[in-house]
This record gives structure tokens, sequence and C-alpha cells, in this order.
């Protein structure tokens, strides 16, 4: 396969998985914070297509479940009564990309609710908060990189391009960022803002902690692109032609840095997302009840909660398509920029 | 030698200086105290606030803080938890301690199982062995580690397999000496493994690679057109060849002894660093924050250091750089 044939399908997956999450709306069924406070805890209801009778159903449909008699968290199915899946119907109200007012879904039921990833706590529906929480993780990692990598180009061209003191005081703190994990620095920044925040302020919050941890590897990459590039000939002789520094910088210099920038892009996004996630699990990040990946996994710091319920345990492989994805469009990226490294010192690449 | 040597030295004590510096810088920088709480404690007055601020030295400038502050460290006292009381360095200490049981243990076991299954892959490069190897090592790359902490979590309560939560039973009193040592080899199960599995693909990985590019170098082909034995080829010549990067990787691995476990240790409740400065962070502790960090950076420079000592020793090119100059 052509390197350009594999980024692109690796965009392609990519572009897929965020299209679901981002249309989260369509494929939710319900409203992600709407409470149903008579089935807390209800296990994932299975997809039926053959009914008690062994009669063949072309519509998907799901047994209710009752509680088994005697006990009051064992369930059974109720094989006597069936909701039929309805594909593509009007239900709750959302609004699509956040802003248009919709009501179309990809599936629903008539009557009673469905729960084919089961309940919370709180007789939330799985699925709707992992799509949902889904757009709030994602949405971090991708503002936090894109953070990240403005800061990371901004200081590298800088220290690359005018060099001197400059780019020694950079480089030193470039370092001292470098030399620590960011795990740890991550937690450290966020160990001195404000606990007790709303969600959006939260989000924001986050992103700028998660921005300012990781600007140091794209400030370098980007610094020793500029380094040479400003040695070449035809930007000496543009120089010499009375080029400003600002157009120089804008016109020849910063162009030459784009592969980095997408490539670090790729890396730098699915650790900022694990990022949130570790922090709105550790009960750093996004409050309840605005789902994120992270902080549906918190609830598994309840011993009852892991011992009983282990379809809260989902969200944690929500994002494994999605590192997936990063990982074979950064290994691809890679092999396009330094292909003759790649080819025998695979370290990022799939196998 | 000696020049090289110190030249790291002063690196690394660059290293901690700056971070302590930029851990005091953020103190400031944030809202609220540990105090501020109280404020809302009817039974404590404004006045005795006031007094609290001032013995803790909360309401003087940085810089006079953080000399007071590198006073303390230099008496081995790292500043005084407000939480806890005490001095913070003996509270660090005993976590410290056990954190190190656990990422020693997974740091050894992980190299003990990267490096043949590194070496392995290598030297089969593109058949069958090498396949296998690239492709669960992919697999286990993709997953994060918050999920596989918690994977194994889930997997180990609904099998109970092994013990889940803290470093030792209920009833360790009663036991035997020898059965000590099986119940921590037990609890310590399941956070090793969730160590180890995250951290063997990244080491895999840069094996293979370094190996690989070794095994083509023709000095390689004339010691095994002497017939020397294929694992004393592999391990003697090729490894030591290759170690370069490897020992730089290892003297991350140690770096990362106090630091690298911090999730995994709060998700798994075992009682180290990781879930002591994470209360200390909700609980706006600073000092024992600032003292977790550099207990942290300290061992990170130990660790860089340490790798740079050991190129020196391993790789004759770096001896020659270094005493021409």
């Amino acid at each position: 396969m052509s390197r350009r044939r594999k980024i692109g399908n690796w965009l392609l997956v990519l572009g897929a998985l965020h299209g679901i999450v981002l249309c989260a709306g369509f494929f939710a069924p319900y409203n992600p914070v709407e409470q149903d406070r008579k089935n807390p805890y209800l296990p994932p209801m299975r997809l039926h297509f053959m009914d008690s009778r062994k009669h063949l159903h072309l519509r998907p449909f799901v047994y209710p479940f009752q509680l088994r008699p005697g006990t009051f968290d064992q369930y059974v199915e109720d094989t006597a009564h069936s909701r039929p899946l309805k594909f593509l119907m009007a239900g709750d109200r959302y609004r699509m990309l956040g802003f248009l007012p919709a009501r179309l879904h990809l599936f629903g039921t008539d009557s009673e609710r469905i729960y084919l990833l089961g309940t919370d706590a709180f007789g939330r529906d799985q699925l709707s908060r992992i799509l949902f929480g889904g757009q709030v993780s994602l949405l971090a990692g991708l503002f936090g990189a894109g953070f990240t990598l403005l800061i990371g180009w901004c200081i590298g061209a800088v220290a690359g391009y005018f060099g001197g003191w400059r780019d020694d005081v950079l480089m030193r703190v470039a370092e001292l960022f470098l030399a620590l994990p960011w795990l740890y620095l991550l937690f450290a920044i966020r160990a001195f803002l404000p606990l007790t925040v709303n969600p959006l302020q939260a989000f924001f919050l986050i992103v700028a902690v998660i921005a300012a941890v990781g600007w140091a590897r794209p400030a370098r990459l980007v610094r020793g692109i500029v380094l040479s590039a400003k040695e070449r000939d035809y930007i000496r002789a543009a120089r010499g032609f009375g080029a400003s520094n600002l157009y120089l910088l804008r016109r020849h210099i910063l162009p030459e840095t784009s592969s980095v920038l997408l490539t670090q892009a790729a890396i730098l996004i699915p650790q900022y997302v694990l990022a949130e996630m570790t922090l709105s699990f550790l009960g750093l990040g996004v409050p309840e009840p605005v789902p994120s990946w992270g902080n549906l996994l918190s609830n598994l710091q309840q011993y009852s909660v892991l011992v009983s319920y282990w379809w809260m345990y989902l969200p944690a492989l929500a994002m494994v398509p999605f590192f997936l994805g990063y990982l074979g469009l950064a290994s691809a990226l890679q092999e396009r920029t330094y292909p003759y490294k790649i080819e025998r010192r695979s370290l990022g690449s799939l196998a | 030698m000696m020049r090289y040597f110190l030249r790291r030295l002063g690196h690394a004590f660059l290293l901690i200086i700056g971070v302590s510096l930029l851990a005091f810088l953020f103190t400031t920088l944030a809202p609220g105290n540990y105090f501020d709480e109280m404020r809302l404690n009817p039974q404590i007055s404004p006045e005795t606030l006031v007094a609290l601020r001032a013995q803790y030295q909360l309401d003087r400038p940085l810089p006079i803080r953080y000399v007071s502050w590198l006073n303390s460290v230099l008496h081995g006292q790292m500043g005084f938890s407000f939480a806890h009381n005490t001095p913070v360095a003996p509270l660090l200490l005993v976590r410290a301690k056990n954190t190190l049981l656990l990422t020693i243990t997974a740091t050894l076991l992980a190299w003990a199982i990267a490096l043949p299954l590194g070496v392995w892959s290598a030297e089969r490069l593109g058949q069958f062995p090498d396949r296998v190897i690239s492709w669960s090592t992919a697999a286990l790359l993709v997953i994060p580690d918050l999920a596989l902490a918690l994977g194994l979590l889930v997997l180990t309560v609904r099998t109970g397999w092994f013990p889940t939560g803290g470093m030792a039973s209920v009833d360790l009193e009663k036991l035997s000496s020898f059965n000590k040592i099986r119940d921590l080899a037990m609890h310590m199960a399941l956070p090793v493994a969730a160590l180890v599995l995250s951290a063997i693909p990244l080491l895999v990985r840069h094996v293979r690679a370094a190996v690989a590019e070794v095994l083509e170098a023709p000095f390689l082909l004339a010691a095994k057109g002497h017939g020397i034995r294929r694992r004393t080829l592999l391990y003697r010549y090729a490894l030591r060849a290759a170690a370069n990067p490897l020992v730089s990787l290892f003297g991350f691995s140690i770096g990362a002894l106090l630091s690298g476990s911090l999730l995994i240790e709060v998700v798994m409740s075992w009682p180290g660093l990781g879930p002591f400065l994470l209360e200390a962070i909700l609980a706006r502790d600073v000092y024992v924050v600032i003292g977790g960090i550099l207990f942290s950076t300290i061992f990170l420079a130990a660790g860089n250091f340490l790798a740079d000592m050991l190129l020196y020793w391993v790789d004759p090119r770096i001896r020659t750089e270094s005493t021409s100059q």
C-alpha cells in the first residue's frame, strides 16, 4: 500500500469515528443527563431477532427486564413483552453539532425506554452517555493539542529564528518540561488551580492545563526545522531583497514545519484525550452531570460497582478504536516524513 | 572522566532547582489555600486563621517562603504538612518505600520479559514470531493504561484470583513470616501486572529496533562466519553493540520509578505516593505536593545521571568523545 493511501485510509477511519461522536445526538437514543430513577444499574439489554417461540423477526427487538423474585438487583428478561426497535424516529430534542435543533434519532422505541449498554446509578442510558462523553473528551484532546502546537510553534519559531539568548532561555525551559513525566506535571499544574468549578470552566481549565504541559517537544522539533531552514540560499536571497523577518517566517520558513506539526498532532491528540480521562477519573476534571469518558469511569472507584456492574467499564473500551486510528495515522505520517529511518526501526508503527 | 561526571551532576542539580522553583511559582498563582475551608467553620475565629497563616508563613512573600523551604529541605524536613501536622519528608519516605517496592519489581520484570522478546523478534525480522510479537505489542499499545488497569481490576474482582486493593490482608499479624511474603506477593500481583503490561510494548519495540539495526553490521556476519554460537552472538555481541539507546531507556525507567505508577496506584489503591499525592492535591496541602514532585524529580535526575554513567561505561565512543574535548 502506498504511503499516501495508508494515510488516507487512517484518516477515513478517524473521520468516521469522529463523525459518530460528533453526531452523538443522532446515534444516542436519549438525553445523556435524563434520569430513570426506577431503573438503576440495569444490565445491557440484548438485541433479539428470534422470539421465545422461535419465530424470526426482521426487526430487532429487546425484552424488558424484571426483577427476579426474591432479589433486589438480579434481572431476568421478561419474554412476555417485547419492545421492537424503531429506526429513524423522532425522540428527545437535542441540538445537532451544538446548535441545530433536531429530534431525529437512529433508533428508539415507542413505549418504554431501552438500554442497550445498561444504565448507571441514576438510570441514565450508558450508550448515550458514552457517545456524548466522547464529545467532551475528544474535544478536550483536540483543543489541547491545538493549543499545545500553537504554543510550541511560536516558541520554537522564536528560538530557532532569532537564536542567541532567546534560544538558550527557551530551550532550557523546554528541557525542564521535557524532563518531567507528563502525568506528574499535569497533576502538579492542576494541583494549584481551583478545585470546584462548573463544567464549562472545568473543560477550559483542563484544556489549558493539558496544553501547558506538552509544548516542549513540538517547540524543539519546530526549532530544529527553522534552524536548518533559515540558512537556505533562497532565504538569504529573499533577505537580500529586503524581506522582513515576519515575511520570511510566514512565507518561507514556517510552511516547512507543517508535516512535523501534523505528525505531532496525531501523537498528541490521543495522549491528551487520555489526560482528560485521567483527570476526570480522579475527580479533577469535568464534573457530573456532564458526561466525559473519564468521569463515566470514575464510578468504578466504588468497589460495589466494580464487583457487580461490569458494563460501567465499557467507556474505557470506547476509546480503543480512536487510539488505534491515531496510532496508525501517526505511524503512516512518520513513514512519510522519515521514509528511510522508519523502514528498519518501526517504533511507532503498527506491526 | 571527572569533567563529564561533574557536568552531568550539574545538569541534574539544575533540573531539581528548576522544578522546585516552578512548583513554588505555581503555588502563588493558585487561588486559595489549606485554611480557606476553615473560614466557613463558625468555631474558628478570623483571628485564629490569621495566626495560623502567620504560623505557616502563608502571609509572607514568595522569595522568603522559598528560602525558608530550602532551609527546611537542608534539614531533611521539606516543609510542613498542614493536614498531617508533621514535617513532609518522613511522610513521603514511608509512601515512597511502598511505591518503590512495586515499581522496582515491575521494572525488573518488564525488562526481563522485553529483552529476550525484542531480541527474538529482531532475529526473526519479518517472520512469524516477529509478526506475532509486533501485533501483540501494537494491541497493548492501543489499550491505554487507565483502561488496562481498570480492566484487570474488573477481571480479578469477578474471578477472585487475586486480592484487590491495599498491600496486606486484614489478618496479616496472624500469618507466619513465609505467608506474610506470600500475602504481599499476592497483593502486588495485580498492580505489577498492570505496570508490566503497559511498559512492555515500548520496551520490546525499542529493543527490536536497536538490535535489528546492529544485526546487519558486517562484524556480526564475520562473527557468524567464525562459527560463534547463536546465543552468544545475539546476547554478547549484538545486544552489547545495540546498548546505547537501550541504556538511555533503562535510565528513563529508573527515573520513572517514583512517578510512573501514579495512576495505577490510585486505581488499585496501593498505599504509595500516588494516592497520597492526590489526597494532598485535593486538600491543598501544598508542601506535600511540592515535596512529592521534588521527590520524583530527584529520582528522575538520578535516573538520567545513572544512564549517563552507564553509557560512559558501556559505549567506548562516548569515552573517547569526552576525553578528546
